[in-house]
């Protein structure tokens, strides 16, 4: 089986948490999420090799990476904007966001745009109940947003400006 | 290291600390963070150095100071004088405070800083009671030595040198601890049935998955206090008899897997985790999981299954996680803020614990206050206190002269409490009998703005996608009452389906396998109860 990962500087931090484990399965989800955080998404060749190395069927490996939320399987836009759906932040008008920045980009929530350029998400809850409504986009955490505000941001940064940090 | 140790290394830190007139702690929390606290940190620490106050004046990172919706906040706690807390501190505000300590200068109330300062009596603060939170704001989470200095790490070395397993179990038991990730279990037979089920091998858990939304008590904790989890946690596996820990963290919190990894690795190398800990026959090794946002992982055998590398997917009890957990080993499995009760709990002994609350629940709650408040944030709050008291008090009552209309306890799994019910008393069994719960202790309120049905339907999507599709009812009837609340919110119901939704939401709750679908339906099922005229009004409405 020829692989587009062959060879590739990055595997180096999947072998290292691999062996941190000692190869055993039961490091699983250590492993997978030390593959995403460094390729950004869990690619079929990715999740091939995390089989191989751990000696876990790949049937497991692909049913333990589906059954969490936190694992992508695409690549990601070059941006992208969480926003968040907790319960603060839902009763505050986060709805209104998600159904803004889904219309303007013509995007479901968890895609992507067509040309790559924006990822939207949504998150459960981002724990940080008294900036509601809040989203992070590109990393930044940004609070008590509206429709408005959030696409204004948005543009912004797909504009090529980082976003600003709340005020 | 030897329990004489700790406090050579008190003496140490106290030593430098004592000299100083004036400590400035800086929230280092998620939230004030976003708001900008790095910069106030940074000016506060420029401003020492610029004005040569480094001896007299102090500057440090702390936990949560509480007032999220206020921040960044800074506290300040000064010799001889009330401890205090600016808000909406921001760089040029910093280098005002640090001013205020030149001793030259008039005192901290001069007339420029007023805006900007709460004091301890202030309403949000002086109602609450502050047991697993006391060292918030005092200590400085990255530091070991901060926390043995405050006492921390004494309690375990108590435990681990003085008392028998059976006593430190005994010692829990009396306090009338329960669990706080929201069931409410006795803690100290929980911790009993470990220590009694035969086994060579035994593990201790402490569940961080804290996924209901609007809750962040536990990542809180984790971040804050994370030697106060890992002492709670020594304590208990002493008492078990386990060998072997794990912390099962949120994905979603990155800085507390930072800090907690940092923690053990300060206290690995004290010698506080390892073999033979105190020169004693006790060793104990802690490791972190970190969850991949799968919300069923706070349900106990879901957990444990993701430990292990698997699925999260519940199974039957019994046999509880006591007779066989995780790799078939007895396992205790507490929620994260219950281990870091332990210590506060030993360190004052179960009398003083149990003398805070209600005559079943005892101690203090911590409870993530958001929603349609004034003031918003993280408060520690004795068992007994009424929600009116948490609302109006703490709160500072809904803002915008809106009025209240529900609060909104455990999240996905609770319930609903209207107005009338504002004087019950918040402990396991008052909320259980109006429908709701304890929880994990999200606490949101709602104003008249908010659409019961549309929050009812908010949960059920989150319950519906949440469900593992084990078993048929949770499944299959997550997915059948959120129709039936979009059906109801799209003014295309009758009546009909309220009583479908309603008998659908029994049946859930009955005869699902785990927590997650047994709870699923009381958002739905407390609504009906309270605001059946909602969804009546958006049946009659959709009909006309």
């Amino acid at each position: 089986m020829t692989s587009t990962l062959s060879g590739d500087p990055r595997l180096k931090s999947v072998d290292r948490a691999i062996k941190k484990n000692g190869a055993r399965g039961d490091a699983l989800l250590e492993v997978l999420n030390t593959a995403q955080e460094t390729f950004g998404y869990l690619s079929q060749d990715l999740i091939r090799y995390v089989a191989r190395e751990l000696h876990v069927p790949l049937a497991r490996v692909y049913g333990v990476a589906t059954f969490y939320h936190l694992f992508t399987f695409k690549p990601k836009g070059e941006h992208t904007c969480i926003v968040c759906l907790g319960t603060a932040c839902y009763v505050k008008g986060a709805g209104d966001i998600v159904a803004a920045l889904e219309a303007e980009y013509e995007v479901k929530s968890g895609g992507t745009t067509a040309d790559g350029r924006l990822s939207v998400t949504t998150a459960r809850c981002l724990g940080s109940c008294g900036l509601a409504p809040m989203l992070v986009l590109d990393g930044a955490v940004l609070a008590r947003n509206d429709a408005n505000a959030t696409l204004e941001r948005v543009a912004v940064v797909l504009a090529g400006t980082p976003a600003q940090e709340a005020d | 290291m030897q329990p004489h140790d700790l406090q050579t290394i008190a003496s140490k830190v106290q030593a430098v600390r004592g000299k100083q007139r004036t400590r400035l702690m800086c929230c280092g929390s998620t939230a004030c963070l976003s708001s900008g606290a790095e910069a106030v940190r940074t000016a506060l620490d420029q401003a020492v150095k610029a004005q040569g106050l480094a001896a007299d004046v102090h500057v440090g990172t702390s936990g949560c100071l509480g007032l999220c919706g206020r921040g960044p906040l800074v506290r300040r706690e000064a010799d001889g004088e009330p401890a205090l807390t600016y808000h909406d501190v921001d760089a040029e505000v910093a280098a005002q405070i640090v001013a205020a300590e030149a001793p030259s200068a008039p005192d901290v109330t001069a007339p420029d800083l007023t805006a900007h300062i709460l004091p301890e009596t202030h309403p949000f603060f002086a109602r609450q009671h502050k047991v697993v939170l006391a060292l918030n704001g005092t200590i400085d989470p990255e530091h070991l030595e901060d926390y043995i200095a405050h006492g921390g790490y004494a309690a375990f070395a108590r435990v681990v040198t003085t008392m028998s397993p059976a006593e430190a179990c005994d010692e829990v038991k009396r306090s009338g601890l329960r669990g706080r990730g929201g069931a409410g279990f006795p803690t100290g037979i929980k911790w009993r049935a470990v220590l009694d089920h035969p086994g060579e091998r035994k593990f201790v858990i402490a569940n961080g998955d804290e996924g209901d939304p609007g809750a962040y008590m536990d990542r809180t904790v984790m971040e804050d206090l994370p030697h106060q989890v890992i002492e709670g946690m020594l304590i208990a596996g002493y008492a078990v008899g386990a060998q072997q820990g794990y912390l099962y963290v949120r994905g979603e919190y990155p800085l507390a897997v930072k800090r907690l990894e940092k923690a053990i690795r300060a206290a690995g190398r004290q010698g506080l985790l390892g073999a033979n800990i105190f020169g004693t026959d006790f060793s104990f090794k802690l490791d972190i999981r970190i969850g991949a946002g799968a919300f069923v992982c706070g349900e106990e055998t879901a957990l444990m299954a993701s430990v292990e590398g698997s699925r999260g997917v519940p199974r039957m009890r019994p046999p509880y996680p006591a007779q066989s957990g995780l790799w078939g080993c007895p396992t205790l499995i507490n929620n994260v803020e219950t281990f870091a009760n332990i210590a506060p709990l030993f360190a004052g002994g179960a009398e003083k614990f149990a003398s805070v609350g209600t005559e079943k629940s005892k101690g203090t709650k911590i409870f993530a206050l958001a929603g349609k408040l004034s003031q918003t944030g993280l408060i520690e709050v004795p068992m007994g206190i009424t929600l009116r008291e948490i609302v109006f008090t703490i709160g500072g009552g809904i803002p915008d002269g809106k009025a209240f209309k529900a609060a909104q306890t455990g999240g996905p799994s609770g319930g609903c409490i209207p107005a009338e019910h504002l004087d019950t008393p918040v402990d396991y069994e008052s909320l259980r009998a109006l429908g709701a719960i304890m929880g994990s202790g999200g606490l949101i309120v709602l104003d008249e703005t908010s659409s019961m049905p549309d929050v009812a339907r908010f949960f059920m999507e989150f319950c519906a996608d949440e469900s593992c599709g084990k078993c048929v009812p949770c499944r299959v009837g997550t997915v059948q009452m959120h129709g039936l609340l979009d059906k109801i919110m799209q003014q295309r119901a009758t009546p009909a389906d309220i009583e479908k939704l309603q008998r659908l939401g029994e049946l859930v709750k009955r005869t699902s396998l785990c927590g997650l679908g047994q709870s699923a339906p009381n958002p739905v099922l407390s609504t009906l109860r309270y605001f059946r005229h909602e969804y009546d009004a958006l049946v009659s409405e959709g009909q006309a």
